[in-house]
């Protein structure tokens, strides 16, 4: 299989699992018992009033006819509007993305810079100290809630230390730069503002790392092994024969291979992290999609939700997609292996 | 005992971690099951208020602190083991059978059957576990049981495709072939054949995931839509406790750790389990 048609393969394949997961959705949203327009009107409302709401989030016709509506205005980029904040849905998550997005963004980059070279060092030095530390390390960052993580991070750093502040995305003395992004260390930089991306650079350190340590865990145990295995290959064996040096072997053939599960393991860690970002937010009150979408929740703001969870599904649809294809652009085994 | 003499034993316990995991494991379940025995203040675990002796610092009379209203943390986190544990096993036993039947039909029927189970599963796995459940619970009031059912309900597709995997590599070996050519019914065939090989790796990532569980549910009454006050609940403890850092420090922090602890208990001995069943996943 050519790469063209792969890229367009997992295209295809992405759509189908994005109508699969709307329908999923909707489905939840209309299926379970109760009245969705009761509900977020809550007891007071009168029977005009639910009437209404019901009318106007089409919860009279039939279910295709419901599933229909809503595709058409997901098509036009119409979400509907949210019962929680009155203002178009697509609005809202607009405002609420960027800042969620960055939070990942910076996450995965940690995971990726601590984790791999962490993993790398403990399979150079197996079963010695810094093998060792790898190994709490990952158990810790599985087993802890990064909620937990988040309040040890807070209450060490913002409490005891106090050298990193404890919530929001910039102190309210900073200057605010012109929203291009809407990511505070983007937009700080294109708007030359080198005191506010300072200044959004610790806000942003706590909730990252906290976010990304269950991560950071996986990426250097994944490399560990990763690399191990290379390290045990003829093809080592046959490099350290012709005399290279142990630094050469270590970056030239024994990290390269490895990099590629990690890569994959990159894809499915952003669907964890996308839903810790819900917890991680709450503590740090991180003005975030997360947060937005809790506060939905509570509202039982029916279309407020179905955005929040689509929108999110795009977007770690995406993510795996482009890592699909990356790897199977380093890896040519991989798209032809899925001829068969 | 016969146990600690057998092969299996000696392959779980050659690596000290599974039996600290099980060791962990034990304890909390004895203490949870007992809980109103071993707890110092029992009476702590429902609505109770004490504002003489609230927010107290870890002492010997409260060996975790008391919470803003007077409540022992230790009776709590004893308690809330309970709810978690009560959980935990209810959801693995919606989700399980659900996983894997669906994985087992996939796996042994093939083509339409596979593709329209593999595809749900795909866009069941499509959504954050975290915020499927978060969805769910959307649309249901927060109790207990509604926390249980949106859990479950992002749970079991794990299960379908470690089951699918597993049966499919199973469907042609020599004894499922045999079976098949005696003239076995698809029932037998499922069951008897392919389930009890199927049977250590599910065990496995059962106990690995009770662990897991736990630690989402957790989350979801840390947000406020899971277990609801007074009942006892670690993810609650944590998420009001926080809102007296830094000075009532032991409210968020000694759950929090409870729950690290637990998750921690139940991998270590889910490991221990996957050295001695020799399964790999």
């Amino acid at each position: 299989m050519s790469f063209g048609s792969f890229v367009i393969r997992r295209l295809g394949a992405s759509l189908i699992v994005l109508v699969g997961v709307s329908i999923l959705i909707f489905g939840i949203a209309r299926v379970i018992p109760g009245d969705p327009a009761r509900i977020a009107l809550g007891p007071t409302a009168t029977p005009e009033m639910v009437e209404q709401l019901r009318d106007r989030l089409h919860l009279n016709e039939s279910l295709p006819i419901q599933y229909w509506e809503f595709v058409k205005g997901v098509g036009g980029g119409d979400l509907g509007i949210s019962l929680y904040t009155n203002r178009a849905v697509t609005t809202d998550l607009a405002q609420f993305f960027a800042a969620t997005f960055e939070l990942v963004l910076v996450a995965a980059f940690l995971m990726v810079v601590i984790g791999v070279p962490l993993g790398v060092l403990a399979a150079r030095y197996r079963d010695g100290p810094i093998d060792n530390l790898a190994r709490i390390i990952s158990l810790l960052g599985v087993v802890t809630p990064s909620f937990v993580w988040a309040i040890f991070l807070m209450l060490l750093f913002a409490f005891l230390l106090g050298i990193l502040p404890t919530a929001g995305r910039l102190s309210e003395s900073a200057v605010v730069p012109a929203s291009v992004t809407g990511m505070m260390l983007i937009d700080s930089i294109l708007a030359g503002e080198w005191a506010t991306l300072w200044n959004a650079a610790i806000h942003i350190i706590l909730p990252a790392t906290a976010l990304s340590l269950s991560g950071i865990g996986q990426a250097a145990r994944l490399t560990r092994a990763n690399v191990a295995e290379a390290y045990s290959s003829q093809y080592i064996e046959m490099a350290r024969a012709y005399a290279y040096s142990e630094r050469s072997i270590a970056m030239k053939y024994a990290l390269r291979p490895a990099m590629i599960p990690t890569l994959t393991i990159l894809g499915l860690d952003f669907a964890a992290m996308l839903g810790n970002a819900f917890l991680v937010e709450a503590v740090f009150a991180w003005p975030g999609m997360a947060r937005y979408g809790v506060q939905t929740i509570l509202h039982k703001d029916i279309n407020g939700i179905v955005g929040t969870v689509l929108v999110i599904a795009t977007f770690f649809l995406i993510v795996n997609m482009i890592i699909d294809v990356v790897v199977s652009y380093l890896n040519p085994r991989i798209r032809l292996a899925a001829r068969a | 005992m016969w146990i600690f003499g057998s092969r299996a034993w000696y392959k779980f316990s050659r690596n000290p971690l599974s039996v600290v995991g099980l060791g962990i494991v034990v304890v909390i379940v004895l203490a949870a099951a007992f809980a109103p025995f071993v707890t110092p203040y029992p009476q702590h675990a429902r609505a109770f208020v004490d504002f003489a002796n609230a927010s107290l610092a870890p002492s010997s009379t409260y060996l975790l602190g008391t919470d803003v209203i007077g409540r022992d943390v230790l009776t709590r986190i004893i308690f809330g083991y309970r709810v978690s544990l009560m959980l935990g096993v209810v959801v693995l036993t919606i989700a399980v059978p659900i996983g894997v039947g669906l994985g087992l039909l996939a796996g042994y029927f093939g083509t339409r059957t596979e593709t329209v189970i593999m595809r749900i599963t795909d866009v069941f796995l499509a959504i954050p576990p975290l915020v499927l459940a978060l969805a769910i619970m959307g649309f249901l009031e927060p109790t207990l049981m509604n926390a249980m059912i949106a859990v479950a309900a992002m749970w079991w597709p794990w299960y379908t495709r470690l089951v699918y995997n597993i049966t499919r590599s199973l469907r042609h070996e020599g004894y499922v072939i045999a079976a098949e050519v005696v003239g076995a019914s698809h029932l037998h065939m499922l069951l008897r054949e392919i389930l009890p090989n199927a049977l250590p790796s599910i065990l496995t990532k059962m106990t690995l995931d009770l662990g897991f569980v736990i630690l989402i549910a957790s989350s979801l009454s840390f947000l406020g839509l899971g277990v609801q006050p007074p009942t006892p609940d670690l993810g609650s403890m944590v998420a009001k406790g926080a809102d007296y850092l830094p000075d009532i420090w032991w409210f968020p922090v000694f759950p929090g750790l409870a729950i690290l602890v637990i998750v921690l208990g139940f991998n270590l001995l889910g490991d221990g389990l996957r050295d001695m069943l020799d399964v790999d996943f």
